[in-house]
């Protein structure tokens, strides 16, 4: 099992729960990498759920084996695909041909989470009634404050901004709408003063 | 839950108004428009809102609160309609007998308890009786901004369907109305049921009506947050009980068919409140003894609240025992 217990943090920094099963006729979940394990955890506590259910699972390279197994549990639709982004027109498509009643399940990054969050919310489903579980990965989406620009999977802190060059912090400060953590330069005061990147929660 | 509102007056602010019309529109049922004796513009008021209309009744003063179901974008008048309530506590029948053109009365500023939310991508409403009179000023202010709205409306029969004609004619492809006489019903769940996403549900109507709401659109995966209910409950009579106001150094006794809250002000406490009925929290006060039995009623307070005795909303609640001290 690879979950992650985030230690204690600012307001603004997402928390996620433990994927439970809800009533409704519609079940939407949106996963990468080991985020399939919360799917197999899920499809164990309600032997009906997966038949009335739309998978759409990103591998990210490290799910091996973990596709064979969800497509096991016989979802009603199941889609694979290569990237978060080549998925979006999908989970746009099901969210909007969905009615009222749907349950959104993410799970896997952190990364992955936001940004369907993001869509899910500007369907229409209220963000606190999404549920998420955390798995896999710890690294994060960042956004550059000072060139804005996102660089994806951060795993150490400083780290430099794939767009600008900057020697960026990582801060717990998150963006719902960016579906983003801050980065802020790090040597501004001091240009060349970058203490040594250390993995995150290492 | 969250704590309450920080303004501690007695009430919201007063407005002076003189009665413009009285408009029976049923056996039940009566419009009264109010408009003020300066001419001025109302406050604006967002679809939802009530007001509490203060009358002088003999004496002694009642403090109903009402829904305002006039247009929000017509600033020159207000309106409520009331139904009339033969065993209720009297104030409905105040205004049904005593209420005249030309009357100069007070109401308060307007109070939102029950607003539309307008992230919403529709706007589902489902009216009860004289539960109707929200939503009058919800469609209004819906279809100014071109709004998704529909309205399922049960009403007891034709005679007593308070506006059904009037919503009918007006939007014939968007009102419901469902005559219990002719053992009609809304079917709710074939209503929530294909919703598109966005949807808010809104319900104003008696206690198991809401609750029913509730329930079913909770069985049916919705979101706690697309549900919206307002229910205004009248305080209950009960065994009278004595007081002790700490702060207003006095003790005082509440009758059997008054409030805590009207019990204070009858001895000139000035208490704070704004809807009177359980539901927006501003009446909150801190029990600093109690030796008895709280009779909980509001739906402010969470159940731990509750059970733990340190709290009390005065508008609805009352006491049985020997001793309460209240921190007022
Ligand atoms: S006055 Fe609103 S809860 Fe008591």
């Amino acid at each position: 099992m690879s979950k992650f217990q985030f230690p204690e943090s600012i307001a603004s920094r997402p928390t996620y729960g433990s994927l439970k099963s809800r009533p409704g006729k519609a079940h939407l979940m949106i996963a990468d990498a080991e985020g399939a394990e919360a799917i197999l955890d899920l499809a164990a506590q309600d032997a009906g759920l997966m038949a009335k259910s739309h998978v759409i699972y990103i591998p990210s390279g490290s799910g091996a084996g973990l596709s064979e197994r969800l497509r096991g549990l016989k979802p009603a639709q199941y889609y694979e695909g290569p990237s978060y982004a080549a998925a979006v027109p999908r989970i746009r498509r099901v969210l909007s041909d969905a009615h009222m009643g749907l349950q959104v399940y993410l799970c896997g990054t952190e990364g992955l989470m936001g940004q369907a969050m993001n869509e899910a919310t500007a369907a229409g489903i209220p963000h606190s009634a999404i549920q998420t579980e955390h798995r896999g990965s710890i690294a994060r989406r960042m956004q550059c404050v000072h060139c804005k620009g996102i660089t994806e999977n951060v795993t150490t802190d400083p780290f430099v901004c794939a767009h600008c060059g900057l020697n960026l912090f990582v801060r717990d400060h998150y963006s719902r709408r960016l579906a983003a953590f801050q980065g802020v330069c790090i040597d501004a005061e001091d240009p060349g003063n970058v203490p040594n990147p250390v993995e995150l929660y290492k | 839950m969250t704590a309450a509102p920080q303004n501690t007056k007695a009430g919201a602010e007063k407005i002076a108004v003189t009665v413009s019309a009285v408009v029976p529109l049923n056996d039940l049922v009566t419009r009264f428009e109010f408009t003020r004796p300066d001419g001025a513009a109302f406050p604006p008021f967002s679809a939802g809102a009530h007001t509490v209309v203060e009358m002088r009744d003999q004496g002694r003063t009642r403090l109903n609160p009402y829904s305002l179901m006039s247009d929000p974008s017509d600033p020159s008048i207000y309106a409520i309609s009331v139904r009339r309530d033969d065993q209720g506590r009297g104030g409905s029948l105040f205004m049904h007998r005593n209420v005249k053109v030309g009357d100069a009365m007070t109401l308060t500023y307007p109070v939102n308890l029950f607003s539309l939310d307008l992230r919403g991508r529709k706007h589902v409403f489902l009216a009860g009786g004289i539960g109707i009179t929200p939503f009058m000023a919800m469609i209004a202010q819906l279809e100014q901004s071109n709004g998704n709205w529909e309205l399922h409306y049960a009403c007891r029969s034709e005679a007593l369907g308070t506006y059904a004609d009037q919503l009918r004619s007006h939007y014939p492809n968007k009102v419901h109305v469902y005559f219990d006489d002719q053992n009609q019903a809304i079917g709710l769940e074939d209503l929530l049921d294909g919703q598109p996403l966005g949807t808010h549900v809104y319900v104003c109507g008696p206690k198991g009506m809401i609750d029913w709401v509730h329930t079913t659109a909770a069985e049916h995966g919705w979101p706690s947050e697309n549900v919206h209910s307002e229910e205004f409950l009248a305080p209950q009579p009960g065994k009278p009980f004595e007081v002790r106001l700490c702060k207003s150094d006095i003790t005082i006794q509440v009758g059997e068919h008054e409030s805590l809250l009207e019990a204070m002000e009858r001895c000139g406490v000035d208490a704070p409140f704004l809807c009177r009925g359980g539901a927006c929290g501003q009446c909150e006060t801190d029990v600093v003894e109690a030796d008895g039995e709280f009779v909980h009623r509001d739906h402010w307070l969470d159940d731990d609240d509750h059970a733990c005795g340190k709290k009390i909303m005065p508008c609805v609640s009352r006491f049985v025992g020997k001793t309460l001290v209240l921190d007022r």
